[in-house]
């Protein structure tokens, strides 16, 4: 009972990386591009028989590789904000699957590195950086869930007694055509979040692997052909453009070859400059207060993959008739409920929320006092105002979720969700224990009560850029009731609330007056003449 | 009866192509403001904006026009005979008193037509003119170093040019009606077509109201 119910999970959860695409054809353009063909190297053509083994003979040429990954967010998942706040995967409660602590087995299926079990993981071993996960080329490379982020090199029966084969990849080929990452590497793990296709993000989803032009202007595949990299310019596999170290308002001039620059390469101002409405000048004096996005960014999840809106932990538990977690659809198919999960809103097309945005992010941390019934508590609060010159008017998903707490400490709970054992929740179904055990491998206090909190987190809308011809246009905004009926802090030519009501009452008035004046006028001399005859 | 050429071409081509663009920019404006829908937001801003660089145009010309031609003497205000022709509008009209001003070449103004333009010249033109250049290039006005006008807020130009644009449409309500308040409803109006003026004076012993 219990292994099934883990399959469902491990199922549902979907964490199975998988970059499904084709490898480029021998001989074509792509194939030629590189100077190097790995499947020629001495050092490649042996049968490697796991991760590490294929990271040893990359390191043998690339030999400084690993030690610039260590350094990076994709290998520490943390990162110290300016304000000081310890961030990062690694330390972060989110509205999703809350954690990684405690949920290893699944989550760090998408860590770029082999076998990161629990905080014993070697973060300074060059050979347990996964070099294959971002460059693989053959979209053959997987890595399924609950192994702890290591790939299957024999055929393994998972979980162990189901009958269920996992089958074995083989990383000699895989290897030897190893290249440059891809729509399909970085979507592997970042369409993915939040444990399945579009599920956190929004504006990334697996219709961006080869998207036409309607759904990304300068990733389709038919025309600019964008990778992620081409945007996140990367330098020694240092990536730019973190969320957690958002860039709100860019300044800068567009980036030209050659010349050092301080602002990061990532923004669209890094391309298109200050002034980038050459048709409609008037257009460009919009840049100072709205981000691009906000316009070019019309809709989010538009590529048809729904995404998750908001979700409820507080009614998972329930099965059904078969005794297995209830699973409910609607009339797309699409998930709203699983027993191990909760209620979920799923949604395609959707219009985001607007805020002022000067890219500090203040999360609600583990060890923060959260308190119910007030307003939801923000996960991560984007700050920023019209008055403080910093903030621009952005584009946001907020991500509504109600969430397992301890009513007693009054923290956000950390729970075991996945993993081959008793306590873990999508394993029977027991907040006590899941809560216990993920609070334990935190080293937090846990009073023994569980009960749910209301929680918002928000996410930053920058991907899925549309057309021009797509764009917002100014009735979008310029409206009452339109987009940014609730962005304070500004006039906006047409918003109803932002009149001066004494002056409308006045003036309507006066006009009004004046013409029942002339009226009035006007009939008098007409009485008159009628009388004169 | 006596006909005298009022209005000079330029005067009649002025006079109406700035009623088109002014009642356009109203209707306009308003649904700028937020007031209603009618032409979408966007189709009116961009005509909002061509019908005003249009109007500036035609404003240098006219300005142009009076000082060469010495026509910006009929916006001298006088008080001479005012008492007289409020006296009319409010009593005389009714009981067909006659006009107490007689319209010549070089005073085609009653007294207080000669003081309705000019408050329309000297302050709502202006008003509506400073706070609508404002308007459109209040980005650069934000730059500007000097913090007295750098620190305008977009409100408050919008604030003005929308308090103008309600005294300029109480100004056309109550012109529209006045036009009609010749010896016949269409006199005047017919005269600002073709330039003349009937000479229209039925009690030739009344005392001239003429400069």
């Amino acid at each position: 009972m219990r292994i099934r119910i883990f399959m469902a999970a491990v199922m549902a959860s979907m964490l199975i990386i998988s970059a499904a695409h084709a490898a480029p054809e021998p001989g074509s353009q792509k194939a030629l591009k590189s100077t190097a063909d790995h499947s020629k190297f001495k050092e490649l053509k042996q049968e490697f028989n796991s991760g590490p083994e294929v990271t040893k003979a990359c390191l043998s040429c690339h030999t400084e590789a690993s030690k610039q990954l260590h350094k990076t967010e994709h290998w520490t998942w943390e990162y110290k904000s300016p304000e000081g706040q310890m961030l990062g995967k690694k330390h972060i409660v989110n509205n999703f699957c809350t954690s990684v602590a405690s949920n290893e087995s699944g989550c760090n299926t998408c860590h770029i590195g082999y076998g990161w079990k629990d905080d014993k993981f070697d973060f300074t071993s060059e050979v347990n950086v996964d070099c294959l996960v971002c460059h693989d080329t053959t979209g053959k490379y997987t890595k399924p869930a609950g192994f702890f982020g290591n790939v299957v090199t024999k055929d393994t029966e998972f979980p162990p007694g189901s009958g269920k084969i996992v089958r074995a990849i083989k990383l000699t080929e895989i290897a030897q055509k190893v290249g440059k990452t891809s729509r399909a590497t970085c979507g592997a793990c970042h369409f993915n979040g939040g444990g399945g296709d579009g599920v956190k993000h929004g504006d990334l989803d697996s219709s961006l692997e080869s998207p036409e032009k309607a759904l990304d202007v300068h990733m389709d595949a038919e025309g600019s052909n964008f990778v992620c990299a081409t945007c996140h310019e990367t330098q020694n596999h240092r990536v730019p453009g973190s969320r957690y170290a958002p860039t709100a308002q860019d300044k800068g001039e567009a980036h030209l070859r050659g010349k050092e620059y301080k602002t990061i390469p990532t923004t669209c101002q890094a391309c298109h400059g200050q002034a980038p409405h050459k048709k409609i000048a008037k257009l460009n004096d919009h840049t100072d207060k709205v981000a691009c996005q906000t316009c070019h960014v019309p809709k989010y999840a538009r590529g048809g993959i729904p995404t998750k809106m908001s979700w409820d932990w507080s009614t998972a538990g329930k099965r059904g008739p078969d005794g297995k977690p209830l699973i409910k659809k609607n009339a797309e198919g699409h998930v709203v409920y699983n027993g191990i999960k909760g209620d979920f809103v799923m949604a395609e097309n959707v219009v985001p929320e607007y805020i002022w945005f000067n890219g500090k992010v203040k999360y609600t941390l583990r060890e923060d006092k959260v308190e119910k019934g007030g307003e939801p508590i923000q996960i991560n609060r984007f700050e920023g105002s019209a008055s403080d010159g910093k903030s621009l008017i952005w584009p946001i998903k907020v991500f509504r979720g109600k969430q397992a707490y301890d009513p007693v400490n009054k923290t956000l709970a950390v729970t075991h969700l996945a993993g081959n054992d008793d306590s873990a929740y999508w394993t029977n179904l027991n907040w006590e224990k899941a809560v216990a055990t993920g609070m334990a491998t935190v080293n937090a206090s846990f009073s023994g009560k569980v009960d749910f909190i209301e929680t918002e987190s928000s996410w930053p809308i920058t991907h899925m850029v549309a057309p021009a011809k797509d764009s917002l246009r100014c009735d979008a905004c310029h409206a009452s009731n339109g987009r940014l009926e609730k962005v304070p802090g500004i006039y906006i030519p047409g918003r109803a609330r932002d009149h001066a009501g004494w002056l409308d009452t006045a003036g309507w008035a006066i006009a009004a007056l004046t013409l029942l004046g002339v009226l009035g006028h006007g009939l008098a001399r007409i009485v008159v003449s009628k009388r004169k005859q | 009866m006596a006909r005298i050429y009022i209005f000079k071409r330029f005067e009649r081509f002025w006079h109406w192509a700035q009623a088109a663009l002014i009642i356009f920019m109203l209707v306009s404006g308003f649904e700028i403001h937020g007031s209603y829908i009618l032409l979408g937001w966007e189709r009116a801003a961009n005509l909002h904006t061509t019908a005003a660089w249009t109007l500036i145009g035609l404003w240098l010309f006219a300005i142009f026009w009076h000082f060469t031609t010495g026509e910006w003497k009929q916006y001298i205000p006088t008080g001479k005979n005012i008492l007289g022709v409020m006296n009319y509008y409010s009593v005389g009209i009714f009981t067909g008193a006659p006009h107490p001003f007689r319209v010549t070449q070089l005073s085609k103004h009653n007294p207080l037509q000669r003081l309705a333009y000019l408050l329309v010249k000297l302050f709502i033109n202006p008003l509506i003119w400073v706070s609508g250049l404002a308007y459109l290039y209040y980005n650069e006005l934000a730059a500007l170093k000097t913090p007295a006008i750098a620190g305008i807020s977009l409100g408050s130009i919008a604030l003005v040019h929308t308090a103008a644009a309600f005294m300029m449409l109480a100004f056309l309500i109550g012109h529209l009606y006045l036009s009609t308040t010749g010896h016949t409803p269409l006199a005047h109006i017919k005269a600002m077509i073709t330039g003349w003026e009937d000479d229209h004076d039925p009690s030739p012993k009344a005392p001239s109201a003429a400069a």
